[in-house]
């Protein structure tokens, strides 16, 4: 049964200098119990399309559903029904942990003895017990965002939505709100996230739905949309200019490695993988090519814009005010 | 009455979140109690010996229904700066997205700035008891005059959430305190005699709210009140206090409150 069903969402942010379509049309539906990465660059549309789904913002066309239930006209049963954790961690940082989810549990009208309870078995699962019953203001980046999590845990939500849960974390930070959300995941959570990593949407979602310009552009697994990218590729940084053609035909003999005369970089796709990796470094070595760097390289979110809009991803602050007008020269893809 | 309770409930909860942060943050209410010092401090002793009073009375007794204004009025800007910073924060989206009662955000706002000033008015009357500032009326009328600043403080508390979700930034709302309320104050019969000024001002200092709220609290604690004369807000500081009030209110009020709405768009 699918939780979330959204059809032909648009929003458009009016400024005096121009219109910008922040949600284009968007459809999505998420089943239960499965997780949805939402994966685009900034001032894609991903925060507004959270705020819509989670009642902060009104669509100006189309509908969504939670769980049946109307987000502009049952926003209050919806709410009931939801988690929230944004991009920013919003909590209040003059209150301790403790207080804070004592709070958000009474506004989710909890009583106040379920709140205190909750906020403790809370404070405990996100290892925030020590720092409990210190002021917010105090926690470090990545204890605000697990706070700010357990926050939208407190009214124990059939949905939970992420808008960038790890932005601005130090890697170890990110490894363990990954290991905290997928906790959740594994726990039967239906959780609908974005993120600007592909690396994250692959480590935590069922099914990725790529976000450009206000419209989803692709859906599918992170496998298909490897796949679609091209998979894994090669790269070569050659150390002497001149030697950049012939070593293009070493790794590549039918042509296909594209070859950046700037930076001396030779890419190309690698189906065959390792082994292919080392059959490359071989024969640049019988020809004793110098080479600067050598590797096998993921598709990154900028690849996986590159092959499906034709366009680089673009990187715009998603303000409410400057959502990315980003020109349309995307179609070619 | 089910959302009546949630109503309520809700709002007591907000207020005590916005209680709590006095004393995690001392030094809000520490600068605000210190600058009404400095003024009674720089009035009562600096100025004061140079502002003569038409009809004589003590200049301090005179003075301190004007700083309990000002300071008072200053209610605007404290919540203006908090709601602001709730707003960047993202604390305002998170309140929105729980199955709470909207109005609380509000209710619960506005409901612990009252508290808030009761405590700074508690520690101003205590300064001013020390000075040499006395209440010369009876029990009720002192409570009437207390009771007419609280209902003004709750007006200034909508303006203040009015601007506090219309400013871009904390610094904003932070800037609109000495660019709108310190003009507004001296401007008024808070400091000096209406007489004492440029003819031409007269007429706006006469009609400021913040003459008529002095010159109420100074006829209600029996303190001298020169504003009594010649104009019919001087005439009726009591009555014009109660009409401000109540216009300011009507105004900010449902501004702020379609002001929150509106956030959805």
């Amino acid at each position: 049964m699918a939780v979330i069903e959204a059809e032909g969402l648009v929003k458009v942010y009016r400024s005096r200098k121009s219109d910008v379509r922040a949600l284009d049309g968007v459809d999505l539906d998420v089943q239960e119990g499965t997780v949805l990465g939402l994966l685009g660059p900034n001032g894609a549309g991903k925060t507004t399309a959270v705020r819509v789904l989670t009642t902060l913002l009104r669509a100006d066309e189309g509908r969504a559903t939670i769980a049946g239930l109307d987000v502009a006209r049952d926003a209050q049963a919806v709410r009931r029904l939801i988690g929230l954790s944004g991009q920013y961690a919003a909590i209040d940082e003059n209150l301790t942990g403790r207080e804070n989810l004592w709070m958000f549990g009474r506004l989710y009208q909890l009583g106040t003895h379920d709140a205190k309870e909750r906020a403790t078995e809370l404070l405990t699962r996100f290892d925030l017990e020590k720092a409990a019953d210190r002021v917010a203001k105090t926690y470090s980046g990545g204890m605000r965002r697990r706070l700010d999590l357990a926050a939208a845990l407190i009214g124990r939500p059939k949905l939970l939505f992420l808008d960038e849960p790890t932005t601005g974390l130090d890697p170890r930070s990110r490894l363990g709100m990954w290991d905290v959300i997928r906790t959740q995941v594994r726990e039967g959570a239906t959780l609908l996230l974005t993120t600007q990593y592909l690396e994250e949407a692959d480590a935590l979602a069922d099914e990725i739905a790529v976000v450009d310009q206000g419209k989803i552009i692709a859906r599918g697994t992170a496998d298909e949309l490897k796949t679609q990218v091209g998979g894994e590729r090669i790269e070569v940084v050659v150390h002497d200019r001149d030697l950049l053609e012939r070593a293009a035909q070493l790794i590549a003999p039918d042509g296909s490695a594209s070859i950046d005369e700037h930076t001396r970089r030779l890419t190309v796709a690698a189906e065959g993988g390792a082994q292919q990796l080392v059959d490359v470094v071989l024969r640049l070595g019988e020809e004793q090519i110098r080479v600067d760097d050598v590797g096998l390289r993921r598709p990154t979110l900028d690849d996986v814009f590159l092959a499906l809009t034709g366009h680089a991803a673009e990187t715009a602050p998603e303000s409410e005010e400057t959502a990315a007008p980003t020109t349309a020269e995307g179609e070619s893809a | 009455m089910n959302s009546l309770r949630i109503a309520v409930a809700d709002g007591i909860v907000i207020s005590w979140r916005n209680l709590k942060r006095v004393p995690r943050i001392p030094e809000l209410a520490i600068f605000a109690i210190l600058q009404s010092i400095m003024f009674v401090l720089l009035f009562a002793f600096v100025f004061g010996g140079a502002i003569p009073l038409p009809g004589g009375g003590s200049y301090r007794e005179f003075l301190m229904p004007g700083i309990f204004v000002q300071t008072l009025a200053f209610a605007s800007v404290t919540t203006a700066i908090a709601v602001a910073d709730d707003m960047t924060k993202g604390l305002i989206d998170r309140f929105r997205s729980l199955p709470m009662a909207r109005s609380a955000v509000l209710s619960g706002r506005t409901f612990a700035d009252i508290v808030y000033n009761i405590g700074l008015l508690i520690v101003l009357m205590l300064t001013g008891l020390v000075i040499g500032w006395r209440v010369h009326s009876g029990v009720l009328d002192f409570i009437y005059g207390v009771l007419l600043l609280l209902f003004f403080t709750y007006a200034m508390a909508w303006i203040g959430v009015f601007l506090g979700l219309s400013v871009p930034t904390v610094e904003v709302a932070q800037q609109l305190g000495f660019l709108v309320i310190f003009p507004i104050t001296f401007l008024s019969n808070a400091f000096v005699p209406i007489e004492t000024l440029p003819a031409a001002l007269q007429p706006i200092a006469e009609w400021n709210p913040i003459s008529a709220l002095t010159g109420a609290a100074r006829e209600l604690f029996g303190n001298p009140n020169p504003f009594a004369s010649n104009s019919f807000p001087g005439e009726h500081p009591i009555f014009m206090s109660i009409v401000w009030t109540i216009a300011l209110l009507a105004v900010f009020m449902p501004l702020a409150i379609r002001k929150y709405r509106a956030i959805d768009r």
